[in-house]
């Protein structure tokens, strides 16, 4: 997806007039940050941008970024991207959520979009906990969770986001995280380039209600015992080379790396639906590393935006106002003299 | 066969207009009988009504009365404005049928029975001691029976083509239809030429079809059966192009018409919902159009899908009916502050809940003007005939794009499966629609999303537009700019200035006129929607009998139309007839301080013409 004359703009162009009103320290920046860094290096022109939200702390993101955009209503900015996208298939139109806006209210939408795969992306800002309304616990809150809708702890079993997208059939499945701006920006662009719905989720750390729910994740010394980036192609390693992933039959399982040797490791093939599958699982045990990367990308698929198109194309009547009078009498008319 | 009395005569009687009853069980295919009928009197030349009514089970259980569809058609060769109260003919295929409707059958009207749907089983089934068939016990003495086997008729006709025994009696609708065709001196080209469309793979089924058609046109002709056929004069009508139409029909092709004639596609975004889904099927006919229909997975789905494709600068509609509204309520909010064009079809069903699906209802009037949290405004027009759904929704589009704003179009059930002639209304006679998007950057100057013309209504920058990169959404804007504002006077200026533009509506609107009589008439009665056809058709017989009584029939309703109030206000008596338990009438006494009287009917049913009348003549003697 290329527009034939891409005009040339750099992250400062796209800088809006209004003040960020993201509380200081909320991971928000850090995503906002990447995305102005990523934006001018893709193949479109600023006015071809279109970021669409629905409702929540995430969401307030398109009034800080100078393309088109619009903050709509709680959960419901997917089916307004899709609307807008099979539309006007030539914009690049990305979708600003999170976990409760996604997940919650718009949980219905977020599946059905990732079954028709139009060429949308969306960003899953995930900071398990609804910050905008002030606390309260989300889908991806843990069990046990207190808050102040929970007093005694959550009872409510937490959404694994990155299964749900490949159980909707999702054609590009990646995890990021707020802390790490290079690694954003390598999967925003991933997601662009993917012909198809790309779903994104990003860890963000929520610093006035949920601080540090990922911490385990970004700290020095946990970080690389409790994450792996995964690359195409490439083996699962992580713990800073000390340890890797082999598969057992359909486990996964940690085993230290001796003399360097990564031929037993189990290679990451983001094309495999099944191994993309067992990666989310990793997601109930704690003894395994959080993967992040693209976990599952398949470009196989049509997207929507292209297959409605294409009808259209194939349909089309040159002359509407002829073929419009015909049709008014073409069932069944008579005339009267 | 017998008959129960005496041959009429043996001529043709001339009549000026008969009413029509097809009745049987919902299997039995008696919608298809009537829409045929329907169609042949209407391109022989009657003016027709049609009045299909049916459960809201695609099966209920055979032979009950639950079960029993029917299709009620008026034919005549003057003016047809309602399906008619009582008929003349009721055809009923079972006894269920019978019972179910036999209190509105004329006295000494004409009753043709299946007697094979009189058996033990149907008698029990529809809660007729068995011992008693009606058909034998002289409680019909008062209408003139025809009875025939047509079960067993049909499928002695079809034997020759060897369908099963199912597929053979499935034919008894066309048997049925060919001695109606015969009664009525129709011609059965019409039908033919469908049935060997529709089952144009199926050679069998339309040959044993057609066969069924013609042994039924020709058992009334030799039968001697009936002892007069029926003339019924083609109407007389202006040169023109016609066809026969139905409401969901008409509201597809307005749309799609205003979208050809303004040069912007649609997107339409819905969910499955009776009685409106018959215009998701004719649109997504349409692709050749530059149509995008689009299948939610919700009502939800269905408008905010259509609100981003609005954004986009295709034209963004969305249909369905009262429950499926109440749940594109929030959108409805959404479209109103973006002040994005948008087209809400509400096909009103009777309610609250799931309610009765497909029984028409004008229940929804109060959520369409007021259904929403905040000050939220939307212009309401409603359809009043079903050819009136086509000039109508294409206005509902004019007024969307021209003012930028959301508007919600009424229709019914009645109106959706109800089919009238139309002459036909070509592209060029419609009325033009400029559109309001901005394609291209004006020369150095800076866009303002939420700047205004003299209607109020605001430009849009489409996404791709260079230079004009803004944000909307549905937290307050502050004036011109658009931007977020949480200021106290902006916002008050804002839903002032959001109210004042839907009002800036009637100003391109029609001045309201009298249906019947005049301003010093001795009374009023003002009505909206599809019940214009009975209240109309009270009111001239209430004039013809000498009671000075005008009609003011009302399609814009939000605004109402500017010349309305010096309309009404020397009244004395005003009534307000409508579906429901008391809408409309709200916003009369609300607007013009009037102690209007309701005549209300909450029956899933339309008013029969006499119901109109006797309260009117209770009231004003």
């Amino acid at each position: 997806m290329e527009t034939a004359h891409k005009t040339i703009f750099t992250s400062k162009d796209l800088e809006t007039d209004q003040e960020v009103r993201w509380c200081p320290g909320c991971g928000d920046y850090a995503i906002l940050s990447s995305l102005k860094k990523v934006l001018p290096e893709l193949n479109h022109s600023k006015e071809d941008f279109v970021f669409v939200s629905g409702i929540g702390c995430s969401s307030r993101l398109p009034y800080y970024m100078d393309t088109y955009g619009m903050h709509s209503i709680h959960g419901r900015a997917t089916a307004i991207a899709l609307g807008l996208k099979t539309s006007r298939p030539e914009l690049s139109v990305w979708v600003i959520t999170g976990d409760g806006d996604a997940l919650s209210i718009g949980g219905n939408h977020l599946i059905h979009t990732l079954r028709r795969n139009p060429n949308l992306n969306i960003l899953l800002f995930n900071n398990q906990i609804y910050g905008l309304t002030k606390g309260q616990y989300s889908p991806t809150s843990e069990i046990g969770k207190i808050t102040k809708s929970s007093p005694i702890g959550t009872v409510d079993s937490p959404f694994n986001p990155i299964a749900l997208a490949l159980g909707a059939n999702g054609t590009f499945v990646a995890r990021t995280l707020d802390r790490d701006p290079k690694h954003q920006q390598e999967i925003y662009k991933r997601a662009y380039y993917h012909t198809g719905c790309s779903f994104v989720e990003v860890y963000q750390n929520c610093n006035v209600f949920n601080d540090g729910a990922f911490e385990i994740m970004t700290e020095k010394d946990s970080k690389s015992f409790s994450t792996i980036f995964v690359e195409h192609g490439k083996p699962l390693v992580f713990a800073n080379g000390t340890k890797g992933i082999v598969l057992d039959g359909l486990q996964a399982k940690v085993i230290d790396i001796v003399d360097g040797s990564t031929d037993e490791l189990w290679l990451h093939d983001e094309t495999d639906p099944m191994k993309a599958y067992i990666l989310s699982r990793f997601f109930d045990n704690d003894a395994l590393p959080r993967p992040f990367g693209v976990l599952f990308a398949d470009s196989s698929k049509p997207c929507l935006d292209t297959l409605i198109q294409d009808q259209l194309k194939d349909k089309r009547i040159e002359n509407k106002t002829i073929a419009f009078n015909d049709l008014l009498k073409s069932r069944n008319s008579w005339e009267v003299q | 066969m017998h008959q129960n009395k005496e041959a009429v005569s043996d001529t043709i009687k001339h009549e000026q207009h008969v009413v029509i009853k097809f009745a049987g069980d919902s299997g039995d295919g008696v919608q298809l009988t009537g829409t045929q009928f329907a169609e042949t009197s209407a391109l022989f030349g009657n003016d027709i009504a049609t009045f299909p009514d049916f459960p809201a089970e695609i099966r209920a259980p055979i032979g009950t009365l639950p079960g029993v569809s029917g299709f009620q058609l008026h034919i005549g060769s003057n003016e047809i404005l309602t399906p008619g109260d009582t008929y003349d003919v009721l055809v009923a295929l079972n006894a269920a049928a019978l019972k179910v409707n036999l209190k509105s059958l004329k006295p000494n009207g004409i009753i043709i029975a299946n007697s094979d749907g009189f058996d033990e089983k149907n008698l029990r089934l529809a809660k007729i001691d068995e011992n008693d068939n009606p058909l034998h016990n002289g409680s019909l003495d008062a209408y003139q029976v025809f009875t025939a086997d047509i079960t067993k008729l049909t499928k002695l006709a079809v034997a020759e083509f060897g369908l099963g025994n199912k597929e053979a009696e499935r034919c008894k609708n066309m048997y049925v239809l060919g001695l109606v065709y015969w009664l009525f001196d129709r011609n059965m080209q019409h039908s033919i030429n469908f049935i060997e469309k529709q089952f144009s793979k199926k050679e069998l089924v339309a040959k044993s079809n057609i066969k069924a058609l013609q042994a039924g046109y020709h058992f009334g002709e030799t039968s001697e059966m009936f002892g007069n056929r029926f003339e019924i004069a083609a109407a007389v009508y202006a040169k023109g192009t016609y066809r026969s139409i139905n409401g969901n029909q008409a509201t597809a092709l307005g749309l799609l018409g205003a979208s050809v004639k303004s040069g912007i596609p649609i997107f339409l975004g819905t969910y499955p919902i009776t009685p409106a889904s018959d215009i998701l099927h004719e649109l997504s006919k349409h692709k050749g159009f530059d149509l995008i229909s689009f299948q939610a997975e919700d009502e939800i789905s269905g408008i905010c899908a259509a609100i981003g494709a609005s954004y986009g600068g295709r034209l963004g509609v969305t249909t369905s009916s009262g429950p499926g509204i109440a749940l594109k309520t929030e959108a409805i909010g959404l479209a109103t502050m973006l002040e994005l064009p948008l087209v809400i079809c509400n096909i009103q069903r009777g309610g609250p809940s799931t309610g009765l699906p497909t029984k028409t209802e004008q229940s929804d009037l109060l959520q369409a003007l007021y259904g929403r949290n905040g000050e939220c405004p939307l212009v309401v027009i409603a359809a009043s005939t079903p050819a009136d759904c086509y000039e109508m929704s294409y206005m509902a589009v004019k007024i969307a794009i021209e003012h930028t704003v959301p508007v919600m179009f009424l229709s019914d059930g009645y109106l959706a499966t109800g089919a009238q002639p139309w002459m036909i209304k070509t592209l060029d006679e419609m009325p033009e629609i400029s559109s309001h998007f901005i394609r291209k950057a004006d020369e150095g100057k800076p866009y303002q999303p939420y700047a205004r013309n003299e209607n109020l209504s605001r430009d849009h920058a489409v996404p791709g537009t260079p230079g004009m990169e803004h944000r909307i959404g549905g937290l307050e804007k502050e004036n011109i700019t658009g931007n977020i504002s949480y200021d106290a006077a902006n916002h008050e200026l804002m839903v002032k200035l959001r109210a004042q533009k839907v009002m800036n509506v009637a100003d391109t609107l029609p001045l309201q006129t009298f249906e019947h009589g005049n301003k010093d008439s001795k009374a009023l009665i003002i009505g909206w929607g599809s019940t214009f056809g009975s209240i109309s058709t009270a009111t001239k017989e209430l004039r013809e009998e000498g009671i000075d009584i005008a009609h003011i029939h009302l399609k814009y309703i939000n605004p109402l139309p500017r010349n309305l109030g010096e309309m009404i206000k020397n009244f004395d008596h005003v009534f307000v007839a409508e579906l429901n338990n008391g809408q409309l009438i709200r916003l009369i006494r609300d607007q013009f301080l009037k102690d209007a009287k309701g005549i209300n009917k909450i029956q899933g049913q339309p008013f029969q013409i006499t119901e109109i009348k006797d309260i009117l003549k209770h009231n004003l003697q």
